[in-house]
């Protein structure tokens, strides 16, 4: 059951075969229309090498920040924390992730770090408002999925690739449009197959950039599926993520900070369009819609039932899940949704949920809290000057 | 000649075999106990959060003595169980879950205490305690479904047998309390 991430999935490999040879293929042909395709070669190698290394070492700060995500402790908001902390622990993780809050009102998550010992999870505060503990647990759970089975590594290394590839194709294409191909160009004789060759390039560069797209939207639903998979797995309630992934679907708002580059990171894509045609190649997740159906007719917890689940949303289409996940696993039972389960513990309400995180905001940007006995919280900046506050409300006064 | 490199050549393979189904035996083993461990470590951070949660409460007029009372007496039993094995302790636990679940149920019908800043925090941490252990106990117990698969099923019941790797043993709750979710009633208690 928990194999899934030694048994290295094959068809993941070949689809990053794929794209490598791919990349190979365009600095071969750019070197090739310019008078000499092992250069060619060796630059598309060195462009690889070097963002591979950025974004091995790099990438999760920069996400990160590029995100303006803020990183919180156990205090900050207990009842995430504690959910991260819930999930490190179904999951078998050995480290506790980072945990991070974006100030965002899309409901939005994602997962990074390039190994299990050195990952972080970010929500925006949009998810904290909008979902309930048992929701927010699914939401988590697939994220810890991601670092468990280094779905980051995996798909960082495919956006290098892509990256590279349509960097080498963009300048290439002008580089050639524009010189006309190097000093061949220049020598006569032999003007028709060179033309060919130009063409064929130029054909090459543009077609390129599209089919390693494609590969790397292939990988990324793939990994969605078993992200979500997992998900169910952990927390032993597909329910939870599926209205999870209802809610944040129905939300209208665009998350701010996310981009191409960082789309498939994301627990929903934050790109989504309304109305477009369900099964969609160019899109990084597959189709809410279909992930909520799947999770909603699993008849138990395990990969096997998701395996189960997916075949009869798709009629019959299956083998999601690596065939070593699905040995020796049985029907797995649901647990009770939370609200049921803790006894005395109200479920905090959407105005409770979104108060908490306001107030957890102000913090952040360097304001301080004081509640007043009359039920008032006061904010009050960092830099006020004064030893002491009046509340508005009351009149009375507080230190500082 | 043939023969000869034929026969070693499975001996090799044969030898690889068991060498790479040994180490995932241990590997799972390992897994086994480590598991394990997040459960003690989670139970000890509840065993914690008791006499913080019997501190707060107390303060609170006439709050059922016998409730807080089995509660502590659970904790004790419960820490007194740590070290004899996963059946006693198992159902030590299971004890002091339900006891917990009961105390919380009494609180409802305090509204001062649900409303109280302190009860509040300590109820998130409570809460999450029950589902770090809950999730620990999921973790262990699907390592040790794992780990006896491997050991059960051919050809690796093989290389397990010959190197004596015995079976895990599940963390079931006994206590069939536990798993019942009590009815919360609301009605103030009767005097």
């Amino acid at each position: 059951m928990w194999e899934q991430v030694r048994s290295n999935q094959i068809r993941s490999v070949i689809l990053v075969a794929a794209m490598g040879i791919l990349l190979l293929l365009v600095g071969f042909g750019l070197g090739y229309a310019f008078g000499n395709g092992i250069a060619g070669l060796v630059i598309a190698l060195v462009i690889w090498a070097i963002m591979n290394l950025v974004a091995y070492f790099q990438g999760d700060s920069i996400l990160l920040s590029m995100s303006r995500a803020m990183k919180i402790g156990p205090d900050d908001h207990p009842r995430l924390y504690n959910i991260v902390e819930e999930m490190k622990i179904s999951s078998g993780l050995e480290k506790m992730p980072d945990v991070y809050i974006i100030d965002d009102p899309a409901p939005n998550a994602f997962a990074t770090g390039r190994d299990p010992t050195k990952a972080s999870v970010a929500v925006t505060s949009g998810l904290l408002e909008k979902l309930n503990r048992d929701e927010l647990q699914g939401v988590i759970g697939h994220e810890m999925s991601h670092i468990k089975n280094r779905d980051v590594l995996l798909m960082s290394l495919c956006s290098v690739i892509l990256g590279t590839i349509v960097i080498l194709a963009w300048y290439g294409s002008r580089a050639l449009l524009f010189s006309g191909g190097g000093r061949r160009s220049s020598s006569k004789g032999g003007g028709q197959a060179q033309l060919i060759i130009i063409a064929a390039a130029i054909i090459l560069m543009i077609l390129a950039p599209i089919f390693a797209q494609l590969i790397y939207f292939a990988i990324s639903r793939k990994r969605e599926y078993m992200a979500d998979a997992s998900s169910a797995l952990y927390t032993r309630y597909p329910e939870g993520l599926a209205s999870a992934l209802e809610k944040i679907s129905s939300s209208t708002y665009q998350l701010k900070s996310a981009n191409q580059a960082t789309a498939p990171m994301y627990i929903s894509n934050p790109f989504r369009q309304k109305g477009k045609a369900a099964t969609d190649l160019t899109s990084t997740h597959p189709p809410t819609s279909e992930r909520i159906r799947i999770l909603r007719s699993m008849a138990g917890g395990s990969f096997a039932d998701y395996e189960s689940a997916y075949s009869k949303v798709h009629k019959g289409g299956g083998n999601i899940m690596p065939a070593t996940a699905l040995v020796g696993t049985e029907t797995v039972q649901f647990r009770a949704p939370a609200s049921e389960a803790a006894v005395g513990k109200p479920e905090p309400g959407r105005m409770e949920r979104t108060r908490e995180v306001s107030d957890l905001m102000w913090q952040k940007s360097g304001y301080k809290i004081i509640p007043c006995d009359c039920g008032t919280k006061l904010k009050v900046p960092a830099n006020l000057g004064r030893a002491s506050v009046k509340c508005p409300h009351c009149g009375r006064t507080h230190n500082i | 000649m043939i023969a000869l490199w034929v026969v070693l050549g499975i001996i090799g393979l044969l030898l690889i075999f068991f060498i790479f189904t040994f180490n995932g035996l241990v590997r799972l083993r390992n897994q086994v106990k480590n598991a394990w461990a997040q459960i003690d470590v989670q139970l000890k951070r509840r065993h914690d959060l008791i006499p913080n949660l019997v501190e707060t409460v107390k303060g609170y007029r006439d709050f059922e003595r016998a409730t807080l009372e089995a509660v502590t007496k659970a904790r004790n039993v419960a820490q007194q169980a740590i070290g004899q094995g996963v059946g006693a302790q198992a159902k030590a636990e299971g004890e002091l879950s339900g006891a917990l679940t009961r105390l919380l149920a009494v609180v409802e019908r305090y509204p001062d205490l649900k409303a109280n800043q302190n009860f509040l925090a300590l109820q998130e941490q409570l809460t999450s305690t029950e589902n770090k252990i809950s999730f620990s106990r999921q973790f262990y117990n699907d390592s040790v479904l794992n780990f006896n698969n491997k050991i059960q099923m051919f050809p690796s019941n093989v290389v397990a047998g010959v190197t004596g790797f015995k079976q895990g043993e599940f963390f079931e709750v006994k206590a069939e309390a536990e798993r019942e979710v009590p009815k919360v009633s609301f009605e103030p208690p009767k005097a």
